[in-house]
């Protein structure tokens, strides 16, 4: 794919040469050869400019002049204001990350020997289609953590420092001798005393949540100077709670469950109960209450709600990321292919650090690409519409609106060309600068 | 390139060799993961997209099935618009390329009034969004009635094809050494015999590089068939969007058909990489 790059247009061709007609042409002739050329440019890209911009000045039917209406809304109306906000969000995160990535990819990727392998891992999203992309990352943005692998690995990475609990849902059934302790904890109704056993019976557990471990509850057995018990689900299946608040053959410990001993407010004692929901407590807890707390019940966690209204942007422009650093790393790539190894080399053999000279030379004299590269992302970020449309979920569209979607809609669902035609001229302003850079670089070379 | 190797040795002595490598890695696999995603997501039955992630299929390889695809290949809908697709490409493609590369010879070589205003016109028209010409051309498609058609979607696509493909024919023609031409003329050769016979033979690998871009850009667009295509017309892109609405209970229609969609431009990127490259670079300006 080096290679590749060589041979393409990354310098510009030099034009210059004053090259008289070979050929002789007549006039006649080099009209035909532009002819079709001249003719479908006119009528599919310069009149729509024109149409659009005398559109844009006229009321939504057409038939009345408007003057400035049609732009007062851009700031005004709702819809465009959120697309105007999310599309500065676009314009200066979008370029610069991709921007950012594929400097370090180029960078990096000279170092190992399979490097062209990894851009092409990296480039390929570029030859598929957005939509593809789009459901690619519908997929991948899956809310449930079963399916969607964004918060499959969230969830992973969450639980590997948090502690999930293991009971969500757990309540206390008829006639328990627990009730609600405020905050999701459960407490027993009267204090418990050294050499008693004690139940701790609950429902609601679905059976496919229960512990892996728990086994078939066992009633504890009273010991001296220490308070017993069983915390468990007091539930048989199909037959209801069998043996209210006691112990029956097919009801499964609750393993794992924690268990405190509570006094005036404090806790004096805690124990975790063994997979067959046995637990012992020391003397100390003797009249105390005793709670099962609020981290035995949490629901668990589920992860991020990518597609939701607050991240939806974030995570569209991550697809686009994704599709396009590939493009950023190639040009840059390219452009690094051009620096002269002896200025790295020579900031070397001067003691500079790797750092210092990929900071103090190799961005210095790649500045020409980054700056085309970014450019060209910025131009190509302002007509973002289709990951935006397949990516938002119809609840959280309005959300992650951009200009072009919001374009879409006025114009072609909303019935108000008007405003629509507003927002393309809008976007054509924006990108005047880029053209006119353009055309004044070609004239410079065309002239010379 | 040996001199390049060097270096990337000597780097790798600097840096830990060993980090980068494991970085370079943990990021192709984050590259490649959406994609295998789907792919394995197109191979599982309905019901087993309904019940778990596509991972399980590492455990549970037989839950692989190409029942998904069969059953795709007889939506009517879908086969309809994966003609649709060919239909539309190849001709915007071919049209693009005879079209710019009679106008990008013309800018190159020959001689006329206003030739450099009138290029650098076409270069201004490069960076022109699309969005500004879907009103009006839906307008004008509309009032000669082929609005909705599979010609006015290859019409908008060639439109707006255009400023590249002469921008870069024009500049890759005007490379052509002014002897070959000379001389061909001086064998008796006229206007189009030297067009076809000696400036396309040697533009070849410009014209391979639009051609493949331009076959992409268009295979690959939503918009454009969105708003110009009807349902007899529409395109697979168009086809699948549809049923993005009702995402969620459509995988087993959704991800085969995403992946049908990019096969053919995954094999086009993977034969011709190096004109993709050099188109893509060629269109940075775009």
């Amino acid at each position: 794919m080096t290679s590749a790059t060589a041979a393409g247009g990354v310098k510009p061709p030099a034009v210059g040469k004053s090259r008289k007609s070979v050929t002789g042409t007549r006039r006649i002739v080099a009209a035909l050869f532009l002819l079709p050329a001249l003719v479908l440019l006119g009528a599919l890209v310069v009149y729509p400019i024109g149409y659009s911009v005398v559109r844009s000045f006229y009321d939504q039917s057409g038939d009345g002049f408007a003057g400035i209406d049609n732009y007062k809304s851009l700031f005004t109306d709702e819809g465009i204001r959120t697309a105007l906000k999310n599309n500065v969000i676009w314009v200066v995160f979008a370029p610069t990350v991709a921007t950012a990535l594929g400097l370090i990819f180029a960078v990096l990727t000279e170092r190992v020997r399979w490097g062209t392998a990894f851009k092409l891992v990296v480039f390929m999203p570029m030859a598929i289609s957005m939509l593809a992309a789009g459901i690619i990352f519908r997929l991948v943005y899956d809310q449930d953590p079963d399916k969607g692998v964004a918060n499959a690995v969230w969830v992973g990475v969450h639980d590997t420092f948090t502690q999930a609990s293991a009971f969500p849902k757990a309540h206390p059934g008829r006639q328990s001798p627990l009730e609600p302790a405020g905050g999701g904890a459960f407490i027993t109704k009267s204090p418990v005393r050294a050499g008693e056993t004690v139940s701790l019976p609950l429902v609601g557990v679905a059976p496919d949540l229960m512990p892996d471990g728990a086994k078939p509850a066992v009633a504890a057995k009273p010991q001296p100077d220490k308070i017993t018990g069983t915390t468990w689900q007091d539930f048989t299946r199909g037959k209801g709670v069998g043996k209210l608040n006691s112990v029956d053959a097919a009801e499964l410990g609750y393993a794992g469950m924690k268990i405190e001993a509570v006094k005036d407010g404090k806790v004096v004692a805690s124990a975790t109960a063994a997979d067959d929901g046995t637990f012992t407590l020391p003397a100390s807890a003797d009249g105390a209450l005793l709670r099962l707390p609020d981290s035995n019940f949490k629901e668990p966690y589920n992860g991020l709600d990518w597609l939701g209204p607050s991240l939806v942007t974030p995570s569209i422009i991550g697809a686009y990321i994704w599709m396009w650093a590939g493009f950023a790393m190639v040009l840059i790539a390219a452009g690094l292919a051009g620096v002269p190894r002896e200025l790295l080399e020579a900031a070397r053999v001067d003691g500079a650090s790797e750092w210092q000279v990929f900071r103090r030379v190799t961005v210095p004299l790649l500045a020409p690409v980054l700056a085309v590269v970014t450019v060209t992302l910025m131009i190509n970020v302002l007509k973002v519409f289709d990951l935006v449309f397949i990516i938002a979920p119809g609840s959280s569209q309005d959300d992650a609106n951009v200009l072009a979607l919001e374009l879409y809609r006025k114009g072609f669902s909303e019935d108000q060309p008007g405003i629509a035609s507003a927002i393309s001229v809008f976007l054509l302003l924006l990108v005047i600068p880029v053209m006119w850079f353009n055309v004044r670089r070609l004239r410079r070379e065309v002239r010379r | 390139m040996k001199a390049k190797q060097s270096l990337g040795s000597r780097l790798a002595e600097g840096v830990s060799g060993g980090l980068v490598r494991v970085l370079l890695i943990v990021v192709g696999l984050f590259w490649l993961v959406p994609t295998i995603g789907l792919l394995l997501s197109s191979l599982r039955s309905p019901e087993d997209i309904a019940a778990s992630g596509w991972w399980k299929v590492f455990t549970e390889p037989s839950q692989l099935t190409f029942d998904s695809y069969a059953k795709l290949l007889e939506n009517e809908d879908i086969t309809s618009s994966l003609v649709n697709t060919v239909w539309i490409t190849v001709p915007a493609t071919l049209l693009v390329v005879i079209i710019g590369s009679l106008a990008g010879y013309a800018f190159a070589w020959m001689e006329f009034p206003g030739r450099d205003w009138w290029f650098l016109g076409v270069v201004g028209l490069l960076v022109v969004p699309v969005q500004v010409a879907l009103i009006p051309i839906a307008e004008l498609f509309g009032s000669i009635g082929i609005f909705g058609s599979v010609i006015g979607v290859v019409l908008f696509h060639v439109g707006f094809g255009l400023p590249f493909a002469v921008f870069l024919l024009r500049n890759f023609f005007a490379e052509i050494p002014r002897e070959l031409l000379e001389a061909a003329r001086l064998d008796g050769a006229g206007e189009l015999r030297l067009f076809f016979r000696v400036v396309m033979p040697l533009g070849a690998p410009a014209i391979a590089a639009l051609g493949i871009f331009q076959f992409l850009w268009v295979w690959n667009d939503l918009l454009v068939a969105l708003i110009f295509s009807d349902s007899g017309s529409q395109p697979i892109t168009v086809a699948l969007q549809t049923q993005v609405r009702q995402f969620g209970n459509n995988i087993d229609v959704l991800a085969p058909g995403a992946f049908i969609s990019m096969v053919v431009p995954l094999v086009v990127f993977f034969a011709f990489q190096r004109q993709f490259v050099s188109g893509v670079m060629a269109g940075a300006v775009k």
